[in-house]
């Protein structure tokens, strides 16, 4: 049994959770397993018959008011009783900050094999490997889970398209299954989510943007980045590294904790491409690396490169868009 | 407050990677190393604190015997003194691995806090923290942009996703992982790094050791997606093509 774990906030599904059923069917299909997808929270009946429209085994409502809001403690017992019962072989989750959360805790305390950020699925002789990117994108490691089952699985936001997710010829079945969960033993106490400030400039309706990484260098030099935005009609926008230390506001950030963007131009300066940033921009139609590393992993998305100086090559660039 | 924040040594920004004879590894021995840069953070983070309520940092690291060099680094920019969990089979060890040897070691320091790097910049599993908190039973918060510890009650800001954030409140001892960019980083002073000479690193070897949970049975450069093209020639030649073909090709800038 393949269990699909979903992610839902205030009765509303986290995306994230259609690529997770996309990556469970390619699992499926070299294990043969059945999917079933668990739905842990309060009030999650509409979340899951959403979902029941995937083509999957069944749909179970794992409820409980311990549940709402999120804490590690109460997901974690509520999960554990679930996998348990249901008698997984794998355990697969969206790699979110929730994910991140509990999911780790969820695996020790199983004792079982966790493999998070997974990018991809291939058969390796007889056991199933999961593909990751290791040393920030750098290398890719094929890993095969040890140990007893379930093995616990995150996928990296966007390795898997929301829209491969197969769907049924009829909605799946849906029941609920209840679990005892301690709410005194929750140690956790998170108040309601809110918002920084409000996001004044918003990334994701630009059609151009100029983004600066570490290769900048100081903050004075932002302001040649800002020269070509300018010159090409762009927003400024960075990469986490640098919102970080005040050089460019944090709302003008893109990644996974900051804005997701799809621009028509995407023009990287000084920019490595960790897979958080790579996250939040790979949307984009057209991408330009301009980098003095040739080996950076901003060069796997971009589709015009320039290996070099970007000091030389910006001022260049403004000159020949005036041209 | 008696917190411990634990960091590791990673390869450094600029190392170009290369792997070992049977793939499945990198070659160590041609990498420079760095303080991985969350942990850096969390570094911080426990010294404002004992800036601000007194009591000791203890640097715990779980690596080989070149692992000596960023903890020297953490007793100059401030901490009182280290452990070492020293084993040359831990430069690639799992999340399970790591926090088992670093949760043997620290079981009996009963620590207030244990702060550490929201993930690695090497392996980047993002679970150390969290099962180091279960494994000593500890609750615990993740991806954290602000402390606020009084006495025994801890409130903390957690990063959620798309700019959103949300407090958290749990009893102490607690585990938390920091988010880079919580804080600006202090640099050792000499007098610093002269004081850190003279402060205690306790070795420890591993005691019962974890299995581990994961094998990598092939490590290799990535697959490139697309096709790049690279525009080669002088800054002046490649910002003109560059901009011919935005113009022409992508028809993207007017």
């Amino acid at each position: 049994m393949i269990l699909v774990i979903a992610e839902q906030r205030d009765g509303k599904l986290n995306r994230a959770t259609w690529e997770t059923i996309a990556a469970a069917q390619q699992l499926a299909a070299a294990t043969s397993g059945p999917i079933t997808v668990v739905v842990p929270g309060a009030g999650v009946q509409t979340v899951a018959k959403e979902l029941a429209a995937a083509e999957v085994k069944e749909v179970v409502t794992v409820e409980n008011p311990a549940l709402e809001p999120y804490t590690p403690d109460g997901f974690t017992a509520a999960l554990q009783a679930a996998i348990t019962e249901l008698a997984a072989t794998h355990v697969l989750l969206p790699h979110t900050y929730q994910t991140r959360d509990f999911a780790p805790k969820l695996a020790a305390r199983m004792d079982r094999a966790l493999l998070t950020d997974v990018t991809g699925i291939r058969s390796a002789g007889a056991d199933t490997a999961f593909v990751r990117p290791m040393f920030q994108g750098k290398l890719t490691a094929d890993v095969v889970p040890q140990g007893p089952a379930p093995h616990f699985v995150t996928f990296q936001i966007g390795a898997y398209r929301a829209d491969q997710a197969a769907k049924g010829a009829s909605p799946a079945p849906m029941r609920a299954l209840t679990v005892a969960v301690d709410a005194a033993a929750i140690r956790e106490k998170p108040e309601p989510p809110f918002q920084q400030a409000k996001q004044a400039v918003d990334l994701s309706q630009a059609e151009r943007i100029v983004s600066v990484g570490r290769g900048i260098k100081e903050q004075a030099n932002i302001a040649l980045a800002q020269k070509l935005a300018e010159a090409l009609g762009a927003e400024i926008a960075a990469s986490r590294p640098i919102c970080d230390a005040g050089w460019l506001p944090m709302e003008r950030q893109v990644g996974s904790s900051g804005q997701t963007v799809a621009p028509k131009l995407y023009l990287a300066l000084g920019i490595s491409g960790a897979i958080q940033h790579l996250v939040g921009m790979k949307g984009a139609s057209t991408i330009v690396a301009i980098n003095k590393d040739p080996d950076a992993p901003i060069f796997e998305v971009a589709d015009y490169g320039i290996v070099g100086d970007l000091f030389e090559i910006v001022p260049a660039i403004i000159e020949a868009v005036k041209q | 407050m008696k917190i411990a924040v634990c960091i590791k040594q990673v390869p450094t920004r600029e190392w170009q990677p290369r792997l070992n004879d049977t793939r499945t590894w990198i070659r160590d021995q041609d990498a420079s190393f760095e303080m991985n840069e969350p942990d850096a953070y969390a570094l911080e983070e426990s010294l404002r604190l004992k800036e601000k309520h007194g009591g000791e940092v203890v640097v715990c690291s779980a690596g080989p015997a070149r692992v000596a060099q960023v903890i020297r680094e953490a007793l100059a920019r401030g901490a009182d003194r280290a452990i070492h969990v020293e084993d040359e089979a831990l430069a690639s060890a799992d999340a399970f691995v790591t926090s088992g040897a670093l949760a043997a070691a620290m079981k009996d320091e009963q620590f207030d806090l244990v702060l550490t790097g929201l993930q690695s910049d090497d392996q980047g599993f993002a679970q150390v923290g969290v099962v180091l908190a279960e494994r000593l039973g500890r609750p615990h918060a993740t991806i954290i942009m602000e402390v606020q510890a009084d006495g025994s009650n801890l409130r903390v800001k957690r990063e959620l996703e798309g700019g959103w954030f949300q407090w958290v409140a749990m009893p102490m001892p607690a585990v938390l992982t920091i988010q880079s960019g919580i804080n600006q980083l202090r640099y050792a002073t000499l007098k610093g790094i002269m004081a850190a000479k003279k402060k205690e690193i306790r070795k420890v070897v591993p005691s019962a050791a974890v299995a581990p949970t994961q094998k990598i049975v092939s490590l290799y450069v990535p697959e490139k997606g697309k096709k790049t093209q690279i525009i080669g020639g002088s800054a002046a030649e490649a910002a003109k093509e560059l901009v011919r073909k935005l113009r022409d090709e992508a028809r993207v800038i007017s």
